[in-house]
């Protein structure tokens, strides 16, 4: 076991290597998946001469992706609990069209509208967890039907048209950024103010977490692969924001993204609900004879992902502009390959929310980097297929192995 | 006699580990021979070897049977020349019929086509080998475990069985039909079938085995033979490589006159069949410091009673009232069973005592996760030191807290849930078959942590098909039939023919 070897900070550089290799290697599942998207994107960056990089693109990249990247968030969730949300797609498209029948038709103020959109998607997910959690309908056949309801709905709804254009103000979620406050010249200089305190932020959480380690116990991870890790992690998301900062700045669904990120990191690794959540699709039975309410928590379980769903339905319909009948057909596919790439297990009890966001962004770069490249939409499907069983395979052969 | 198998100096490593050290065993045709060890020593790995799991060229030394020296290289090969291996886990399937099941792999078909009337009067006649007068046509989830182990045994018949490898068929058996399995092997060792029986009920061994061989620590320590008369201490010795004076700690115990938990016409229904009524106004009670047992065969309804109690976990329309510390509770969730001061640590630790998948950490902590979270937020050092605490004191052997829960050994799997209800700290903690399945050393350990709890004044409540071990740490015993309760005695004036006899006379009376 890597806890065994000796991890001080004080040992010689050779073992220090040796210990940060072996920890690598017994950790492979958890932290293949970020090599993997490090691997992808220094694959696109060099196919694509540079373009994959270039402020433009990479803020685009994060737009075209949010809303996957939020309902993956949800999805996370639900495929721990031991479930599946199939409806996510078809919720995203009603919720598109229900804002912008309030919103354009019926001119109801947009923040009130974006308001009851989120307690609409809420409800839907409610209404869906009562059956799977109470009635104990398999999830697989009640978001199947929901899948259909609501892209019923979405069609009655808008009468088969496109409903649009929104306000400029409700664009803003999507199309807006961060305000420059320093007005630099040529850059978005809060922007990466924001990104190196949030950079520095993350080192000095890990910093105080390993201290408190250290405190109780033995670190896990070697003194080495630790430094490497931690400073990888602040250069790499201050150069990203020094990147999206030369264009325009933050993206404002950049920050939606982060802060959700960080939320439910936090309520899934530290909490208690969060703790009962992966109790409960480890082995249900045993949750409930330790006094847990599984019932409750899969209905909020579904709650919380119609209401993600609804998000992730605003930030579409305000990046289109406009909300189509076909709007967010097939976009469940995404999201639930998002997560099994991102670690999760199909049996439940198993997976992490900043797993799930890397699998989209797997997922993300994937698409951009091959549209850039001109590989047509047919490749493209047989290729993230085949990466989607990849990464699944490798995840299975990893465990065995272990 | 021939010998019908040899195995010379088997030797077999996994990576860090070697989990067999030159052993030596030799079965003669025609007996019962009973494999036993401590959980781990290597009996399951040794069958392994054996039938070809582990194929030929995994493990060094020889598997001479029939005279040759075999190389098998799947269970396929070893059971084309008749040696078939039952599993703990039985492995049916509970949707197929009987005859389907006893042909599952090894079907009566003429080019591909099944020809089912072959297959039932075959199935037929195999069942009657096992005594079993179930129609072949019948599910086998629609049978009692006991006759689903006869279905195995059949199955193992149709693949014409000359050494027959039972590993602890009789662990979640009944009396009764551990009692018939045993008579079963007894009957084919008259018709010339060998067979090999790992157990831990040394009872059963020492009334149907002809030769013992113990297993310790991956080496084959001794080889009794049972005409000369053998008693259980010798094999249990062999067993632990010392002797174990006492099976059970000695205990002074302290009951205080507080009553601790008192159950009143307490009824229970079916929960699918509400017609029929599993518990029947059944009424007890425990005092503080006291050690109560509830003996009754397997399907008395003693599960079913702990788990109704325990948030209604079990069953539907029920009755009855409960008081713990003499005030009425409300019993009606887990939650609110747990916070009444009540805790149940089930019979079945893998399906539902632990999060397989999760680490000792994880586990200790989930029934009382608030005790170690500020506002919702688990405080992990907090969790940490509470998961190292019990694994300390119930000296739960594991590499760290860090390990999962799936790779520990059965005894160490059952600590985990008792240090999971441990921290939950009830008042009255009732364990449902404490020490099924797992080996000697760790059952002294559990004793010593039942007497433990009720000196330091908690009612435990022990429910359990073993005999001996209710006498031998309870305080006080009911014994339970047919849903009711039939019988009361303090155990120091019990016996095992007294409590059959209470069951008996139940029995009698209803019919």
């Amino acid at each position: 076991m890597s806890d065994t070897i000796d991890t001080s900070a004080t040992a010689p550089a050779g073992e220090q290597a040796r210990a940060s290799w072996g920890f690598l290697k017994t950790h492979l599942r958890e932290y293949g998946i970020l090599f993997a998207l490090i691997a992808i994107m220094a694959f696109f960056q060099v196919a694509t001469g540079g373009i994959l990089l270039r402020p433009v693109n990479l803020t685009n990249l994060v737009l075209q992706n949010s809303y996957i990247v939020i309902m993956a968030i949800g999805m996370l969730l639900v495929i721990v609990a031991g479930h599946i949300d199939l409806s996510v797609g078809s919720v995203l498209g009603f919720i598109g069209a229900l804002a912008a029948v309030m919103i354009v038709n019926w001119e109801i103020p947009y923040l009130i509208a974006a308001v009851l959109c989120l307690a609409m998607g809420a409800v839907i997910g409610m209404a869906q967890g009562f059956w799977i959690a109470y009635f104990r309908i398999p999830s697989f056949i009640v978001t199947l039907a929901g899948m259909l309801v609501f892209k019923g709905l979405t069609l009655w709804l808008l009468a088969g048209q496109s409903v649009g254009p929104f306000p400029p103000q409700f664009q803003l979620i999507s199309s807006g950024f961060v305000p420059d406050l320093f007005g630099a010249e040529g850059m978005n200089l809060f922007s990466l103010v924001i990104g190196l305190v949030v950079a520095a932020g993350l080192a000095v959480l890990a910093i105080r977490n390993r201290a408190a380690q250290a405190r109780t116990g033995t670190p896990d991870e070697p003194f080495a692969f630790f430094a490497a890790k931690t400073t990888i992690i602040f250069v790499g998301i201050a150069y990203l924001s020094w990147l999206m900062a030369d264009f325009r700045g933050l993206p404002n669904v950049f920050i939606v993204m982060a802060l959700l990120i960080a939320v439910y990191s936090f309520v899934t690794s530290r909490t208690t609900a969060g703790r009962r959540i992966y109790a409960i699709g480890g082995n249900e039975r045993a949750a409930m004879l330790s006094g847990i309410n599984a019932k409750r928590l899969t209905f909020l379980t579904f709650a919380n992902m119609g209401m993600l769903a609804a998000l992730a339905g605003l930030v579409f319909a305000a990046r289109l502009n406009t909300a189509t009948p076909k709007s967010g057909a097939g976009f469940e596919l995404d999201v639930i390959a998002a997560v099994f790439i991102g670690g999760a297990s199909m049996a439940g009890g198993v997976g992490t929310v900043v797993g799930a966001v890397i699998g989209a962004f797997i997922m993300g770069v994937m698409n951009n980097g091959m549209s850039i490249l001109g590989i047509g939409i047919d490749y493209q499907q047989v290729i993230k297929g085949l990466v989607l069983l990849a990464a699944v395979v490798f995840d299975v052969m990893n465990k065995k192995k272990g | 006699m021939a010998t019908i198998l040899e195995m010379r100096d088997i030797t077999k490593e996994f990576p860090g580990v070697k989990a067999l050290d030159r052993v030596n065993l030799k079965v003669e045709e025609g007996e019962i021979h009973a494999l036993v060890g401590e959980n781990g020593a290597g009996k399951s790995t040794l069958m392994k070897v054996l039938s070809g799991v582990y194929p030929h060229g995994s493990y060094t030394g020889d598997i001479v049977y029939d005279g040759k020296v075999q190389s098998f290289a799947s269970i396929r090969d070893s059971e084309s020349r008749g040696i078939i291996i039952i599993h703990q886990e039985l492995a049916l399937i509970p949707l197929l019929s009987v005859a389907e099941n006893i042909f599952l792999g090894n079907e009566r078909a003429k080019g591909g086509v099944i020809d089912w009337r072959e297959t039932e009067t075959r199935a037929k006649e195999l069942l009657e080998r096992v005594g079993l007068k179930e129609s072949p046509k019948t599910l086998v989830g629609d049978l009692g475990l006991g006759k689903q182990q006869l279905v195995e045994i059949a199955k193992a018949l149709s693949k014409d069985v000359r050494l027959l490898i039972l590993d602890e068929p009789t662990s979640s058996l009944n009396e009764q039909d551990s009692e018939k399995l045993l008579e079963l092997l007894t009957e084919f060792r008259r018709q010339g079938v060998t067979s090999i029986l790992i157990s831990h009920k040394l009872n059963e061994i020492s009334r149907v085995a002809d030769t013992i061989t113990v297993i310790r620590d991956g080496s084959a320590v001794s080889r009794l033979d049972c005409k000369n008369g053998i008693s259980e201490d010798d094999i249990i010795r062999d067993m632990v490589g010392r002797a174990l004076d006492d099976r059970y700690p000695a205990r002074d115990p302290k009951i205080s006159d507080d009553i601790a938990m008192e159950v009143s016409n307490w009824t229970v229904h079916h929960p699918v069949d509400a017609d029929r009524t599993v518990v029947k106004d059944v009424s007890f009670h425990v005092k503080r410091g006291e050690v109560l047992g509830i003996a009754g065969l397997m399907g008395a309804g003693r599960t079913e009673l702990a788990m109704s109690l325990f948030g209604r976990s079990y069953g539907r329309d029920i009755s009855g009232t409960a008081k713990i510390n003499g005030r009425e509770v409300d019993l009606s969730t887990v939650r609110s069973a747990i916070n009444a001061g009540l805790a149940y640590a089930t019979e079945d630790r893998k399906t539902y005592g632990l999060v397989l998948d999760d680490t000792i950490r994880r586990n200790v902590p989930l029934a009382k996760l608030d005790a170690i979270a500020d506002r919702g937020v688990v405080n992990r050092s907090r969790e940490a030191e509470v998961a190292e605490r019990y694994r300390e004191r119930l000296n739960i052997k594991s590499s760290s807290i860090e390990q999962e829960t799936v790779n520990l050994s059965g005894g160490n799997q059952q600590k985990v849930v008792l240090s999971k209800w441990l921290f939950a700290d009830p008042d009255i903690l009732i364990l449902d078959e404490p020490c099924r399945g797992i080996d000697v050393g760790a059952k002294f350990e559990i004793y010593t942590v039942i007497r433990d709890l009720a000196a330091s004044g908690k009612a435990i409540v022990v429910i359990s098909s073993e005999m001996p071990e209710l006498l031998g740490i309870t305080d006080r015993l009911y014994v339970m039939n047919e849903g009711r309760f039939v019988g009361e005695m303090p155990t120091a004036e019990a016996s095992q023919e007294k409590i059959m006899a209470s069951i008996i006379k139940s029995g009698e009376r209803i019919t």
